[in-house]
């Protein structure tokens, strides 16, 4: 990757809002970057489950839909 | 005297016959006093979207420990099947259950089961593999499609969500648990702790709630009272209540008397 390639940046829908992220981010840094946790949520991407064992290959794509959730209190 | 056995669901035997809520506590905090005092060992969790402008925030998961407590993941929130079936799937990846707590609401003004719907998305979930324990309305007949259909637990309301009115209609309480193999439990509508033992004198095998130990004045107290009350009735169940009379029986011996 040359220098500029590097400095990219994306646009993603994370939880129904555009943010901007570094292309090229694997889910795991992904979620770092948000300043999640990976082990304590869940994530759907593009309507698939994104599975906790495919964090550290799957790669975020510009205009990917992610839904990034956890557990609250509830009935 | 008669030998109690654990309330076992999918499998799964559980210590307490009371299963409780983690919403609308002050804190998680309060809401892991409350859940030590009750005794419990299931409680119902929902799923949501995390908070990114703040994802610092306490956690559930940080004050209540899913290695110590089952998490029974639930569908708040959800009206067709297809959301719930969205929403577990996250909720297995989340956590790795399978069983699941299935509500599919209608109205929110009264927060009604829509039981057309909830059989359906009960289908879809058996078929994605997931032990199913469906909230439902207190109609025996849907109860009893809901276990054809492989439901692990008939959940009926005992009043409507939140409403701490009591058990409303014990007679249909009643049907469902004589018709039913699988645990019944009743779901809503539990208000103190009179309430919980009135389902569990029923035969319930166990009483889930949420509101009224969570907007108790004292929320630990009444946990504690709901663990009481929970094993009071479901002794009382098992001992078998006198028959009741219309006239008075003395208890001390007419007989002898100066």
């Amino acid at each position: 990757m040359g220098r500029n390639d590097a400095m990219t940046k994306i646009d993603v829908t994370v939880n129904g809002e555009v943010r901007s992220a570094p292309a090229g981010l694997t889910l795991t840094a992904f979620l770092e970057y948000l300043g999640l946790d990976p082990r304590k949520v869940a994530v759907e991407r593009n309507l698939e489950i994104a599975p906790r064992s495919a964090y550290d290959t799957i790669t975020i794509e510009p205009e990917d839909r992610l839904e990034i959730v956890h557990f609250v209190g509830g009935g | 005297m008669t030998q109690d056995v654990p309330l076992t669901v999918a499998g799964r035997a559980l210590k307490s016959r009371l299963i409780i809520g983690t919403g609308k506590y002050e804190s998680y905090e309060q809401n892991a006093r409350a859940l030590e005092a009750s005794g419990a060992d299931m409680i119902t969790v929902a799923l949501r979207r995390v908070n990114l402008s703040d994802p610092g925030k306490p956690r559930l998961i940080d004050f209540i420990d899913p290695e110590k407590y089952i998490f029974l993941p639930n569908t708040a929130g959800c009206f067709t099947g297809e959301d719930a079936v969205r929403t577990l799937r996250l909720a297995r990846e989340a956590g790795g259950w399978k069983l699941v707590k299935l509500e599919v609401l209608s109205d929110p003004k009264h927060l009604y089961p829509d039981m057309a719907e909830t059989l359906r998305a009960t289908e879809m979930l058996i078929k994605e593999g997931f032990d199913v324990m469906v909230y439902c309305s207190d109609d025996p007949v849907y109860a009893r499609k809901l276990e054809e259909a492989g439901a692990c637990a008939i959940m009926p309301l005992g009043a409507p969500i939140g409403s701490g009115l009591g058990i409303q209609n014990p007679v249909n309480i009643r049907l469902i648990i004589e018709q039913t193999r699988v645990p019944v439990i009743v779901d809503a509508g539990v208000g103190t702790a009179s309430d919980a033992a009135i389902a569990m004198e029923l035969g319930c095998d166990g009483v889930l709630m949420n509101t009224a130990i969570a907007e108790a004045k004292d929320p630990v107290l009444m946990a504690s009272a709901m663990k009481h009350a929970v094993i009071a009735g479901r002794e009382a169940y098992l001992a078998g209540r006198m028959p009741k009379k219309k006239y008075a029986d003395p208890s001390s011996p007419l007989a002898g008397l100066i």
